[in-house]
């Protein structure tokens, strides 16, 4: 359960390949290849991948830096979904009031969650985040302002600040960049900060993280309640960029979905998720022709990705690096 | 009697569905000795370790730790307190390097330790005295080594020192120098030495000349019941011990 096997660039920055200023180019080159995106690829299928790679970058916030395996992600990234598309929709609430209520749900559905779940580990952790998640979605399939099978439909979209029109798909894409960078930046932040550090080490030897007079139950739970909240951010934005919310975003196939994309991009690793989402979403998207077998194809694609790239594309693209220092 | 001895426990007591793994251990651990517990395989000492630290709750009796009862303490509130324990199987952080290993134990103190939202350039501040320990322990060379790569005896080594970096007023050993070669073990044994100054150790050893070279006090543990205490010259006279360790040759 502990994370051997679990490569960090690190090796990197000390080998002097990634030094501070590459990386702030690096990131740099990212986030303008981001804001120039929507001019060459089509600005839905981007905003799509944004929010999945919000959503698995959450997700890897415990699986990769506190060795937690939530089973269950699906249930924060649906709920903050109907919630949002609720409050826009019934309550007619300004678009970013809307996304807070959503992710703050999430939040708090994470605490409890959290809080029953982190008394376990290794599978039953796994186990009892999916029984909740289960529950979600019975609870998603009742009530009625879910719309239930039709899902809830014909979300407005509102206007940013209430000022800009979100209708136009370059306004919209904008918006969803400026959501995902500022949880990619949480995200960062949380992984390069001294609470990082500690779930680092729980991550890697519990029972001395333990020794060492930490209350490793608290910090797990601190972190699955970000991922959790994080994940829901996701999901509310995913909401209003896609008008419509549905049982597949707390549907556990969700939830195995994060997990494959995290895996296939590389836990542990910061871009690892989103590099993941990008892939999967755009076989699901660009495949779509093929009907049924993208599920099989995707599920070829993991098993030969994983079994080829143990640490993932981006894992193994580190690893790379390191042995052909630049 | 309260100041003679930090640690106390009566009647300390452990079963494992029906199992009795420690029946009824009384130890009393003298302020600034070394004190070794010692006993076949399998006679409990992990587990009165366990118990101590609170990883496991006993079953019956009590322990008193600085005067004060510590029984039914959290782990994490115990060692906060100063009683420090390492780990029978090498226990340090594998993929996180060997200067990040001993600041993690420092961090602590910094109170920021659930501040996500801060940069761990703050962590910096830790590492002149992150070196210092490592110095203590012969690992300045290897700060920016992966745990998981240095050799068998510097893995204790940095367990010693990430250990030490909590400045634990009662430090328990699980048997520092087991599966060490001849040097390695010399090593271990100094350094116990020097960082026993101002502190108590509490250590399980198999490897008798150890025990005899370091410690003041011993403990003998057997099928989970206490045989024999006294200094090593008596203890290694008595004839029940002799006995116990006939069947379990060392
Ligand atoms: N979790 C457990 N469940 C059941 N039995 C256990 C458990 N932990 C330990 N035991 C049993 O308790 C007894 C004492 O074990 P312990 O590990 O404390 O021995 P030890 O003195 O440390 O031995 P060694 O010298 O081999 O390390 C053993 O018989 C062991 O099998
Ligand atoms: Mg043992």
């Amino acid at each position: 359960m502990s994370g051997t096997g679990i490569h960090e660039p690190r090796t990197l920055i000390r080998m002097g390949v990634i030094t501070p200023r590459r990386k702030a180019i690096f990131f740099a080159v990212m986030a303008g290849l981001g804001a120039l995106a929507p001019f060459a690829v089509y600005p839905v299928f981007l905003m799509n991948v944004l929010c999945m790679a919000l959503f698995a970058s959450a997700f890897n916030l415990l699986l990769g830096y506190t060795g937690l395996l939530s089973f269950g992600h699906a249930a924060f990234l649906g709920s903050a979904g109907y919630v949002t598309g609720h409050a826009l929709k019934v309550w007619g609430w300004p678009t970013e009031a809307g996304i807070l209520l959503g992710t703050l749900v999430a939040t708090v559905l994470g605490l409890v969650i959290g809080g029953l779940a982190i008394r376990r580990s290794g599978i039953y952790f796994a186990m009892i985040t999916l029984g909740f998640a289960q529950m979600i979605y019975f609870v998603a399939v009742q009530l009625p302002f879910t719309g239930g099978e039709d899902g809830l439909q014909g979300i407005p979209r509102g206007k940013a600040l209430g000022l800009f029109p979100l209708e136009g798909r370059y306004a919209m894409y904008y918006f969803v960049y400026v959501v995902f960078l500022l949880g990619f930046y949480v995200i960062y932040r949380t992984i390069h900060s001294p609470f990082g550090h500690v779930l680092r080490s729980i991550r890697e030897n519990e029972p001395r993280a333990l020794s060492l007079g930490y209350d490793v139950d608290r910090y797990k739970l601190v972190a699955f309640v970000i991922s959790a909240g994080l994940a829901g951010l996701a999901g509310a934005t995913k909401a209003v960029v896609l008008q419509f919310e549905t049982l597949t975003d707390v549907h556990w196939h969700k939830s195995g979905e994060v997990v494959l994309m995290t895996l296939l991009g590389g836990m542990g690793t910061v871009m690892g998720p989103s590099a993941g989402a990008l892939i999967v979403v755009a076989m699901e998207n660009y495949l779509s022709g093929f009907g049924d077998w993208v599920t099989v194809i995707i599920g070829c694609v993991f098993v030969v990705g994983v079994l080829a790239f143990r640490r993932g594309f981006v894992g193994e693209a580190a690893r790379l690096l390191k042995s052909f220092p630049i | 009697m309260g100041d003679d001895f930090i640690l106390i426990t009566e009647g300390l007591r452990k079963e494992y569905m029906g199992f009795v793994a420690v029946n009824g251990v009384d130890l009393q651990v003298r302020r600034g000795s070394i004190h070794a517990l010692i006993g076949p395989n399998g006679a409990g000492k992990t587990t009165v370790f366990n118990l101590l630290t609170r990883f496991q709750a006993p079953t019956a009796g009590r322990i008193v730790y600085k005067g004060r009862d510590i029984t039914r303490e959290r782990p994490a509130d115990v060692a906060r307190q100063g009683m420090v324990r390492s780990f029978q199987i090498s226990a340090v952080f594998p993929n996180l390097t060997v200067r990040e290993n001993v600041r993690v134990a420092l961090q602590r103190k910094l109170g920021t330790s659930f501040h996500f939202w801060k940069s761990d350039a703050s962590l910096r501040v830790l590492h002149e005295r992150a070196e210092e320990l490592l110095a203590a322990v012969d690992l300045e060379a290897y700060q920016d080594t992966v745990a998981v790569e240095l050799p068998y005896g510097r893995k204790r080594a940095l367990e010693i020192a990430t250990t030490l970096a909590l400045e634990p007023e009662l430090m328990l050993l699980d048997e520092p120098t087991q599966g060490m070669g001849h040097e390695d073990v010399g090593r271990v044994v100094e350094l116990i030495r020097r960082v026993s100054a101002g502190r108590t150790i509490l250590m399980v050893e198999h490897n008798l000349s150890v025990v005899a070279n370091l410690s003041h006090r011993i403990t003998v543990l057997a099928r989970g019941s206490v045989l024999a205490e006294g200094p090593y010259a008596e203890v290694s006279k008595d004839p029940a011990v002799l006995e116990a360790y006939i069947g379990a040759p060392e």
